[in-house]
């Protein structure tokens, strides 16, 4: 479904993504790590072209991401995103906020808006909270209303930019319990995280980057069993400690 | 003191001396408020404009500012007023000299009105990008446009930021607004002047200048701040940081 091939970006001079080669197949969830600065972030936006490149090619369904000819705003609406800062809002509802892209951008009547984001609302536990704001919000709920905001989208596909780094420790699994239902139900999903367990528990593959390349993009087993490179075993020893 | 002059019957226009103030504040009034129309709208405009994501509707808007902001006003009333008129197309200067209706006023209008553009640009400009970038990401990444992005993410948010310095704007255009007693509008300065060469009474009228100006600016103050109040984002806590 999701396809790069030799995927190269610079700032300036300066090389954050080195040939990445990878996909993401229907159905399949896929959770990219690595330590900071290693180009994660990056390569997850130039999925839906957040953040553009330079060489290499990206196909969603199909559709080339790079070419100037696609039109962005409408294949950027099949993707669904996840922010590691949650980016709702902040003027709007929590209702509201689900509402917006529904009708700015599928037309989909008001009330059939509301009552998809109250149905989503009421999947993630959060359906009494509709007519709040963010700001009223634990971190960890605002980071269930974004993932209902991105599924009200009917995405075929979910991305998650570092989804439970900007939490408190008390609230990353309520964040996660969600993932982990989602992948269940069969949605096809690229996951930047730290989150190990998640990884090992959720994960059908696992890439691991360092330094804007990848270096490891293996089936989980092979991954926590023998990570082939030496880099993909410092970085476990590190993270897997506790 | 003595305010008894106020009922003496005026040298010209067959009232009396309050008549004169009155008619001062009411010019002071209009210029204010009509330039203030102009200042806020065209304002906003190239204060968007000065964040766009392309040089050839970020330049001009540059350029526009740069210029507006760094002449001093005065020089700009005499440029609009004494200038204008020989430089533009001589039918197009003949009428501005004999045909355009009440043109002190006028331009004095449009002086205030395109210098203060400038300073509100700078103010939505500075709104705008006090928002994280994961804002706009968010706004794209679930299919809106950038326009669209910018009428329901950005622009609700900046405003709301920037409120206490346009209020500072808002109260400079009706300060200045005494400038344009340079090129012979009678608004309130004017009055006050005129009124202490006829009667003498300095002190006292300029006294009532400076209560009707304080007046004026108090109220602009305390409407803004229950604007404020009344846009406030529950739980929003300010700065938008990140």
């Amino acid at each position: 479904m999701i396809e790069m091939k030799n995927v190269s970006k610079w700032y300036g001079t300066f090389q954050v993504l080195k040939n990445c080669t990878t996909r993401v197949d229907k159905g399949e969830v896929v959770v990219v790590c690595g330590p900071s600065g290693s180009g994660k972030s990056t390569l997850i936006k130039t999925v839906n072209a957040l953040e553009p490149f330079q060489q290499g090619e990206i196909t969603v369904e199909g559709i080339s991401v790079g070419a100037p000819a696609t039109d962005l705003p409408k294949l950027r609406s099949r993707i669904g995103m996840v922010f590691q800062n949650f980016e709702l809002f902040p003027h709007m509802k929590v209702v509201d906020n689900i509402n917006l892209a529904q009708i700015k951008v599928l037309n989909r009547p008001a009330d059939a808006a509301r009552e998809k984001s109250m149905a989503l609302l009421k999947r993630v536990g959060l359906d009494a909270h509709a007519d709040k704001h963010p700001g009223q919000l634990s971190g960890g709920q605002q980071q269930r209303v974004a993932i209902a905001r991105a599924l009200a989208m009917d995405p075929i596909a979910m991305l998650f930019d570092e989804p439970t780094s900007a939490l408190d420790p008390e609230m990353i699994n309520e964040v996660l319990d969600v993932m982990t239902e989602l992948a269940k139900e069969g949605m096809t999903m690229m996951v930047v995280t730290h989150e190990m367990g998640f990884a090992s528990r959720v994960a059908h593959r696992v890439v691991f980057m360092d330094a804007g390349e990848i270096v490891e993009d293996a089936k989980k087993e092979d991954f926590f069993g023998k990570p082939r490179s030496e880099r993909a075993q410092h970085f476990l020893s590190k993270i897997l400690h506790h | 003191m003595d305010f008894s002059f106020l009922s003496l019957p005026a040298f010209s226009g067959g009232g009396i001396y309050l008549d004169w103030v009155i008619s001062g504040i009411k010019w002071t009034l209009l210029v204010s408020s009509l330039a203030w129309i102009i200042a806020f709208t065209v304002g906003s405009v190239l204060g968007v404009l000065r964040t766009a994501p392309v040089a050839w509707l970020r330049v001009p808007a540059t350029i526009y500012v740069e210029i507006f902001r760094n002449v001093p006003v005065l020089v700009q009333m005499f440029i609009w007023y004494f200038v204008a008129p020989e430089i533009v197309p001589q039918v197009a200067g003949d009428w501005l000299k004999t045909k355009m209706p009440m043109p002190e006023f006028w331009n004095a209008v449009l002086c205030l009105g395109f210098y203060t553009a400038s300073r509100v640009a700078e103010q939505v400009r500075s709104g705008i990008q006090s928002m994280p970038k994961g804002q706009t990401n968010a706004g794209l990444a679930m299919g809106l446009t950038l326009p669209q992005t910018y009428r329901y993410v950005l622009l609700p948010m900046a405003y709301r930021i920037v409120i206490p310095p346009m209020t500072t704007e808002f109260l400079s255009i009706f300060k200045n607004s005494s400038i344009a007693l340079t090129i012979g509008v009678l608004e309130l300065t004017a009055q006050a002047r005129q009124i202490s060469e006829y009667t003498f009474r300095t002190f006292e009228i300029f006294t009532i200048a400076t209560i009707v100006y304080a007046l004026i600016t108090l109220t602009i103050t305390f409407s803004m701040r229950w604007l404020e109040n009344k846009t406030r984002v529950p739980g929003y806590i300010g700065g938008a940081g990140k």
